[in-house]
């Protein structure tokens, strides 16, 4: 069994790439790559596009970390869905981008493309006229009785936009098959070309609920790529936003599940447990969800006096509140009967998919980006990776409980032990192109950053990576069985992003 | 003389579940409220959404039929007329003699009818699968309704509104097992032909879960408006039948004096709150369950119903 090193080394090693290395292979090695994954030995952390070649990030089993990268004259190399079925809607949002042809793909269909951009394979050297529009072919599913339920992208509530079209035998889900792709915003063809402090910007917008886990991505990309040393009082500080911003999700999440089974009264007191940490996060930096507050090379602003102590209280009432709330969830029997084995998802297609967050934790798989690969200022703080087995809502909804108890703790280390000093510094300009990757854990799972920095320390190529990708395919295998009106439970438990995905 | 006082009696009637009947909605909406710890909106919203709604431009769609037209006012009609026919303050109106719990059963049977019929029409799948989970809780419903009025009737020696009450309202009526098993019952009937938690969730959303909103999704305007005002009749002619019949104190007859028929107004009042208030906490405790729970739900209704009525036969002290 090859290590990922191994195969790096038997390609072109690409200089200047951080701090993971990349390699451009020849067709048979990256074949080989793919073999690993099929076989269920290494995980795929993204894969992504550019002119004439095309990108896969690794996780070896040994947890190493590489790029490997293929040239694709044409736009035509050997398709990884073919055998990889994670792979399969990246590539088809690479197609759609980029113009690439992955050989032996077995879904063609677009997918981010819409025919409403005007224009086809937007950011290919040679972009080409838009193609007729088409209707969207959904995968069949025959027999007596089925029929199909159509849902969205315009739902009755306010909610982002997405189409679900669910075929039933009765109440019971026979196939559900997502079509996503409506709020594509191109933040990928608006990188190219921006200077960083703008595409900072972009990046924090790439997913409204996780704008301070996508800034950090982006800044730790930027700054491995350039070789920046961050001071550790804005290493510490990222911690404490990221932690902030993972306790108001979890705890807004918790509450809209209960929600989704019409128990309003979880969903009350979360709300205003999360009001309650917005507000602090508003009083230590300025703003309620912290965007634009992580940029690369630093933090923006210092945290204020009075926002240490307005974080301090707000941790000592959620420690007093919500263990109450926990067992309010815990004994009503109408809501246990609800979420317990609801949209089970399996642990070894979480290991397939390399699902992230709560989706895969709660699955039995228990990656975290904090502690593989790991980044300052966690290798220094206490906490647990909860894990569990079960895989259904529940689960879900437990493991996020466990992460707010371990959250609550790290932010209260982190506030005890944050080093003084300067919060900033100023970001170089290279003298060449340079290359940085970046793997941190947002409250949905890992996100992926990375990026190209060109001549002029402009940015020339980035990609970002939604752990959404390979949770919402996971979706579609976790509601299989169960009866329609539970997908709104179900999918509350993955709420995965569709601006994120989207892009 | 005599003929107009009992006719303004019986119209003031009528007009008064018309009136209380968004109070009670925006009501219980309020003490919900309260519950969650929100403000809540105010009590007159009701009101003002139907006002709204009966403003706005009806949306239909190409091929909506005169079924889906009609449907709106034939269920605000029939559930009005159910609603004005079961005592609310007074006993012995003028026409009380058609106050028959069978008659209340068939006309909000045949709203349904219709209302599940018009979720179908458009042919939208929320549609369809609005009514298939109606008329499904429906069939359940339905005979543990009838069961508990085969109940009452054999205690009571009438289906006739105004005679039960009279009967419960007597001391003849004594402590029976059967009624209480009819009351529970009927709370689980009333909660789940309303449409409320834990069946379904009149505030919810999320389209796939819904049972009546689905069925009514299509609609908008004043036909929207018709069908909600029944919404709300419906709510308040299920908690003035439960009022009526299991507590029937503070009813005045007909033939009182103003005096009395005033005081009889603010004690069905006061009942209506005391629902509302435990309809309410009801809810807030309870999550919805799972579609296919509900025929366990109601299934226990029809068997309490029906063992109610058993039990009158096995012995006449039951």
């Amino acid at each position: 069994m090859p290590a990922l090193i191994d195969i790096i080394e038997a390609g072109r090693p690409v200089e200047h790439h951080t701090p993971w290395r990349r390699a451009v292979v020849t067709p048979r090695i990256w074949n080989l790559a793919v073999e690993q994954l099929a076989e269920g030995r290494w995980s795929l952390l993204g894969l992504w596009g550019e002119p004439e070649t095309v990108h896969m990030a690794l996780l070896d089993a040994a947890r190493g970390i590489g790029v490997i990268s293929l040239k694709s004259p044409g736009g035509r190399y050997p398709s990884v869905g073919r055998r990889h079925p994670p792979a399969l809607r990246l590539e088809r949002a690479a197609a759609d981008l980029f113009g690439l042809l992955p050989q032996g793909l077995p879904d063609t269909r677009r997918w981010l493309d819409h025919s409403h951009w005007g224009v086809s394979h937007p950011l290919a050297t040679r972009p080409q006229p838009p193609v007729a529009a088409s209707s969207y072919r959904f995968l069949a599913a025959e027999g007596d009785s089925l029929h199909q339920i159509p849902v969205g992208p315009v739902h009755a509530g306010i909610i982002e936009p997405g189409h679900f079209r669910f075929t039933a035998s009765g109440e019971t889900v026979v196939r559900l098959e997502e079509r996503l792709g409506y709020v594509h915003k191109g933040i990928e063809g608006l990188m190219a070309g921006s200077p960083i402090d703008r595409a900072a910007r972009l990046a924090g917008r790439t997913s409204g609920d996780s704008t301070v886990a996508y800034s950090l991505a982006f800044a730790r990309a930027v700054e491995a790529a350039l070789g920046v040393e961050v001071p550790p009082r804005a290493l510490w500080l990222r911690a404490l936003m990221a932690e902030l911003e993972r306790v108001a999700n979890h705890l807004g999440d918790i509450g809209a599940i209960c929600n989704d089974a019409a128990f309003a009264i979880m969903h009350a007191h979360c709300g205003v447990l999360r009001e309650r940490v917005l507000r602090a996060s508003d009083a230590a930096f300025g703003h309620r969800l912290m965007r634009d507050c992580i940029v690369p090379g630093g933090v923006a602003s210092d945290l204020r006096e009075e926002g240490e102590h307005a974080v301090r209280s707000v941790i000592v009432e959620i420690r007093q509140r919500f263990p109450h709330l926990v067992e309010l969830y815990d004994n009503t029997a109408s809501l246990q009967d609800r979420t317990v084995a609801t949209g089970r998802l399996g642990v070894e297609l979480a290991r397939q998919y390399a699902a992230g967050g709560y989706v895969g934790r709660a699955s039995g798989r228990d990656f975290d980006a904090r502690r593989t690969p790991g980044y300052a200022p966690y290798d220094e703080l206490a906490f647990e990776v909860p894990a569990l087995q079960e895989g259904d809502v529940n689960a879900r909804v437990w493991i996020r409980i466990r992460e707010v108890e371990q959250s609550l703790s790290l932010v209260e280390q982190i506030l005890d032990r944050l080093p003084d000093g300067p919060i900033r510094v100023d970001v170089t300009q290279p003298d060449g192109p340079r290359e940085g990757l970046a793997l941190v854990e947002g409250f949905r799972g890992d996100i992926l950053a990375w990026l190209r920095i060109g001549e002029g320390g402009l940015v020339e190529r980035c990609h970002l990576r939604d752990p959404s990708w390979f949770q919402w395919p996971l979706l579609e295998a976790a509601i299989e069985g169960n009866i329609v009106a539970d997908f709104p439970l179900c999918n509350k438990s993955f709420n995965c992003s569709y601006s994120g995905h989207d892009l | 003389m005599a003929l107009i006082f009992e006719l303004t009696i019986q119209g003031a009637q009528m007009m008064l579940v018309l009136l209380l009947a968004p109070l009670l909605v925006g009501f219980v909406r309020k003490v919900k409220a309260r519950l969650l710890r929100r403000q809540g909106p105010p009590l007159i919203q009701p009101y003002r959404d139907l006002l709204r709604l009966m403003r706005k431009e009806v949306v239909l769609a190409d091929n909506a039929s005169w079924l889906f037209r009609v449907t709106p006012y034939l269920i605000f009609a029939a559930t009005w007329v159910a609603a004005a026919l079961v005592p609310t303050f007074a006993t012995g109106l003028k026409f009380s003699w058609t106050a028959d719990l069978i008659a209340i059963v068939a006309l909000l049977g045949s709203a349904r009818f219709f209302l599940a019929l018009a979720g179908m029409d458009v042919g939208t799948s929320f549609g369809g699968i609005g009514a298939s989970r109606e008329v499904m809780i429906a069939s359940l419903a339905e005979p543990a309704m009838l069961l508990i009025v085969f109940s009452l009737a054999l205690v009571a020696g009438a289906t006739q509104l105004s005679t039960v009450a009279a009967f419960m309202a007597s001391p003849d009526v004594g402590l029976r097992v059967s009624l209480g098993m009819s009351l529970i019952a009927l709370v689980i009937v009333a909660i789940a032909e309303n449409a409320r938690i834990p069946v379904d969730n009149p505030a919810t959303h999320l389209e796939l879960t819904m049972v009546h909103e689905a069925m009514i999704l299509e609609y908008s305007g004043r036909h929207l408006a018709m069908i909600e005002f029944a919404a709300f009749l419906k709510l308040l002619l299920y908690v003035s039948l439960i009022s009526c019949v299991f507590i029937p104190w503070g009813l005045v007859t007909a033939a009182a004096g103003p005096q009395s028929l005033a005081l009889g107004v603010v004690t069905y009042v006061g009942k209506l709150a005391v629902c509302g208030i435990l309809l309410a906490v009801f809810e807030t405790a309870i999550a919805k369950m799972r579609v296919f729970r509900a025929p366990d739900f109601l299934g226990a209704a029809l068997m309490l119903a029906l063992l109610g009525t058993l039990l009158l036969f096995v012995s006449r002290s039951l």
